[in-house]
C-alpha cells in the first residue's frame, strides 16, 4: 500500500506539481493497478528466473554531423518559449 | 463574397454529385483521378465539404490545414504530367503525435499547445513524395495515452455511428475521420491497440505492423519497445496500398528492420488458429463470442482450416503492458519540460519552471502514468516490476513463436464489447486498460495484426460495429491482407 508521502516523492522525482486533491486520487488509482501487477511476481516464481529479457543487437552509425549546421536554427528557436540572439533563455537554476 | 469562394461552392455543388466519399477506395479515387472524371482539387474539396459538415458533432480532427487546396493543385500537375503514382491526389488525415514539417502538432497535450513541428516525420516524407494531399490533424488521447480518446486535452471525439459513444483510442480521430468519410486514408500509431480497437469500434480496417517494419523517426514516442505507426482503411486493400508505401528500413530509426524480399503467398488455404482458453477470459459481451463464433464458420467455408491453439501465458499480458509501459512512458515524456518548446509557466527558479509548467501542461492520465513508471523504475522496486515484466514478456513471445510453427494466422475478437459510452469507464483507469486485453499481447511480442469489420450489434437502433482481429508472424502483413481481403470479400 502506497502513502500519500510516497506520491509526494515520486511526484518530487518526476518533476511535476500536485495539489493535495491530485495526490489523494492518484493513490487512490495507483494503488489498484500495483496490486493488479504484482501477479508478476507469483508468475516469476513459477517459471523461475532463468529466461533473459530481449533480444540485444547493436546499431551503429559514422560519428559525422546528421544537418548542415544551422539548418534548423531558424526554425527551432522560433518553437522556444523564450529566446534571445538565437539562444535559449531560462531562469538561473539556483 | 469575393471570387474564389463562389469557386469553391461551384466546385462543391458539382462534388457532391459526382463523388460518392462513402464507398470510395484508394483505387476508385486514383482511377478517377487519371482519368479525369474528377481532380484532386475537387475530391479535396469534396472532404473539406465534408469535414464542415459533419466534423462539429464529431470532432476528429484537431486541426484542419489552411494548404489542402494547393496540395492538391500540386497533386494535379503531378496527375497531368503522366507521373501519378497510387497515391497522388489521395486525402490523408494524420494523427497529432506525427510531425509534418510546419504544422502545430500538439498530440492533444496542452504541453504541446502552439508547438510547431520543424520537420517531417519519415512516414510524412514518403507520403510527400508520392503527392498525397494532407488534410489535417487528427484527435487523439494526449500522448496516445488511453483508449477512447477522452484524454485529449481538447474535447473528446465522437463514434460517427453513435456521437453518445467513443470511437476508441487513442486514435480514435483518424478512425473517425475515415468512418465519418472525412479522409480516404488515415495514419495512427499502436502501442496497445490504439489502432486495432479504434477501427474495430468504428467499423474499419486498422493494421498493426510488425515492430520495426515503419520507421518512428518524427513520431512521439509514449512505449518505444511497442509503439509503431500503421493505417486505416475503409478497405484491406487500401491499409495495403498505405503500408506499401510507409515501411523500410530508415537510418533515422535504429529499431526499423531490413525490408522483407517479397515472396508470394503460395498457399491460398490458411491454417487459422483459436486460442480458445483465452477467449473465456471473463467480461467479454456474448455478442462479440457469438459474432466471432460466425466469423469462425464464415472463413471454414472460405476454405480455411480452424485449429485449436494454446497460448497459456497471455492471460498475463496486461500485468506486463501496465508495467512496462508506464516506465517507459515517465522516463520518454521527461523531455516535456517546457524549457526548449511547447509551454512554459515561470516560477521562481528554473527547477520550479518544470514543476509548473508540467503541472499545468500535462494531463491526468499521462500523471498517472509518469508517477507510476516512475515508481516502478525506483530503486528497490525496479526488480520486483520492470525486470519481471520483461521476463513474463519473454514468455509471452515464446508463446507466439510456438503458435506459428503450427498456424499462418491466430484469430481473436478485437475487442471484448462494442464501443462504450462516452463518461463510462473515464474513472476507472484499471476497468479501461481490462478492454486492451486481445490486442496489448501482440505489442509486446512486437507481432502484426490486423482489425476488419466483422458485423454490428443493434443497441438503441444504432448498428454498432464489432471487429475481429488476425494476427500472422514477424514480418508477414502479407498473409494478414490475404486473409482480409478473403474474409470481406475484396478477392
Amino acid at each position: 500500500m502506497l502513502e500519500i508521502k510516497d506520491i509526494e516523492k515520486l511526484a518530487k522525482l518526476a518533476r511535476i506539481e500536485l495539489t493535495r486533491e491530485e495526490m489523494q486520487r492518484l493513490l487512490k488509482e495507483v494503488d489498484p493497478i500495483l496490486d493488479y501487477v504484482t501477479q508478476l511476481k507469483e508468475i516469476v516464481s513459477k517459471i523461475g528466473e532463468e529466461k533473459k529479457a530481449g533480444e540485444l543487437r547493436n546499431v551503429v552509425r559514422n560519428d559525422e554531423n546528421q544537418n548542415e549546421t544551422g539548418a534548423n536554427t531558424k526554425n527551432i528557436v522560433a518553437g522556444m518559449p523564450n529566446s534571445q540572439d538565437n539562444y535559449l533563455k531560462v531562469e538561473k537554476i539556483l | 463574397m469575393n471570387v474564389k469562394n463562389l469557386m469553391t461552392e461551384d466546385l462543391l455543388k458539382k462534388n457532391n454529385m459526382v463523388i460518392d466519399l462513402k464507398n470510395l477506395t484508394i483505387k476508385k479515387a486514383h482511377d478517377s483521378l487519371v482519368t479525369g472524371e474528377y481532380t484532386s482539387v475537387e475530391l479535396a474539396t469534396a472532404y473539406l465539404e465534408q469535414i464542415k459538415k459533419s466534423d462539429k458533432d464529431i470532432h476528429a480532427y484537431l486541426s484542419v490545414f489552411n494548404d489542402v487546396i494547393p496540395q492538391a493543385k500540386k497533386a494535379d500537375e503531378i496527375i497531368k504530367s503522366g507521373k501519378a503514382g497510387m497515391l497522388t491526389g489521395i486525402p490523408i488525415a494524420v494523427k497529432d503525435n506525427i510531425l509534418i514539417k510546419d504544422k502545430i502538432a500538439t498530440s492533444a497535450s496542452k504541453i504541446l499547445e502552439n508547438y510547431v513541428a520543424t520537420y517531417d516525420a519519415t512516414v510524412i516524407e514518403k507520403l510527400k513524395k508520392e503527392g498525397v494531399v494532407f488534410l489535417g490533424k487528427t484527435n487523439m488521447d494526449e500522448f496516445a495515452m488511453g483508449g477512447s480518446t477522452e484524454n485529449s486535452a481538447y474535447g473528446p471525439t465522437k463514434n460517427p455511428h453513435d456521437l453518445e459513444r467513443v470511437p476508441g483510442g487513442s486514435s480514435g480521430g483518424s478512425a473517425a475521420s475515415v468512418a465519418g468519410n472525412m479522409a480516404l486514408v488515415a495514419l495512427g500509431s499502436d502501442t496497445g491497440g490504439s489502432i486495432r480497437q479504434p477501427a474495430s469500434f468504428c467499423g474499419i480496417v486498422g493494421l498493426k505492423p510488425t515492430y520495426g517494419a515503419v520507421s518512428r523517426y518524427g513520431v512521439m514516442a509514449m512505449g518505444s519497445s511497442l509503439d509503431q505507426i500503421g493505417p486505416f482503411g475503409k478497405t484491406v486493400e487500401d491499409a495495403e496500398i498505405l503500408f506499401n508505401v510507409i515501411k523500410g528500413q530508415d537510418r533515422m530509426d535504429s529499431t526499423t528492420i531490413p525490408d522483407k524480399k517479397d515472396e508470394k503467398l503460395s498457399i491460398n488455404k490458411l491454417k487459422i488458429g483459436v486460442p480458445r482458453d483465452f477467449l473465456k477470459i471473463g467480461g467479454i459481451d456474448k455478442d462479440i463470442i457469438q459474432n466471432f463464433e460466425d466469423s469462425l464458420s464464415k472463413l471454414k467455408k472460405l476454405g480455411h482450416e480452424i485449429v485449436d491453439i494454446e497460448l497459456p501465458n497471455l492471460k498475463y499480458s496486461l500485468a506486463v503492458y501496465y508495467v512496462i509501459v508506464p516506465a517507459e512512458v515517465s522516463s520518454n515524456m521527461a523531455r516535456y519540460d517546457g524549457m526548449r518548446y511547447g509551454k512554459r509557466v515561470s516560477g521562481a527558479t528554473g527547477i520550479e519552471d518544470y514543476f509548473l509548467s508540467r503541472q499545468a501542461g500535462l494531463g491526468r492520465e499521462v500523471k498517472r502514468r509518469i508517477i507510476l513508471g516512475t515508481y516502478v523504475l525506483s530503486s528497490g522496486y525496479y526488480d520486483a516490476y520492470y525486470n519481471k515484466a520483461n521476463i513474463v514478456r519473454e514468455i509471452i513471445k515464446e508463446d507466439y513463436k510456438k503458435a506459428f510453427k503450427k498456424v499462418d494466422i491466430i484469430a481473436t475478437p478485437t475487442t471484448p464489447g462494442i464501443a462504450f459510452k462516452i463518461g463510462e469507464k473515464i474513472d476507472d483507469p484499471l476497468q479501461m486498460y481490462l478492454e486492451d486485453i486481445f490486442t496489448v499481447p501482440i505489442n509486446l511480442a512486437g507481432v502484426p495484426a490486423i482489425s476488419i469489420p466483422s458485423g454490428t450489434k443493434k443497441i438503441d437502433g444504432k448498428d454498432l460495429p464489432i471487429g475481429i482481429q488476425f494476427i500472422a508472424d514477424y514480418s508477414r502483413e502479407d498473409k494478414l491482407f490475404f486473409v482480409g481481403k478473403n474474409f470481406l470479400g475484396e478477392l
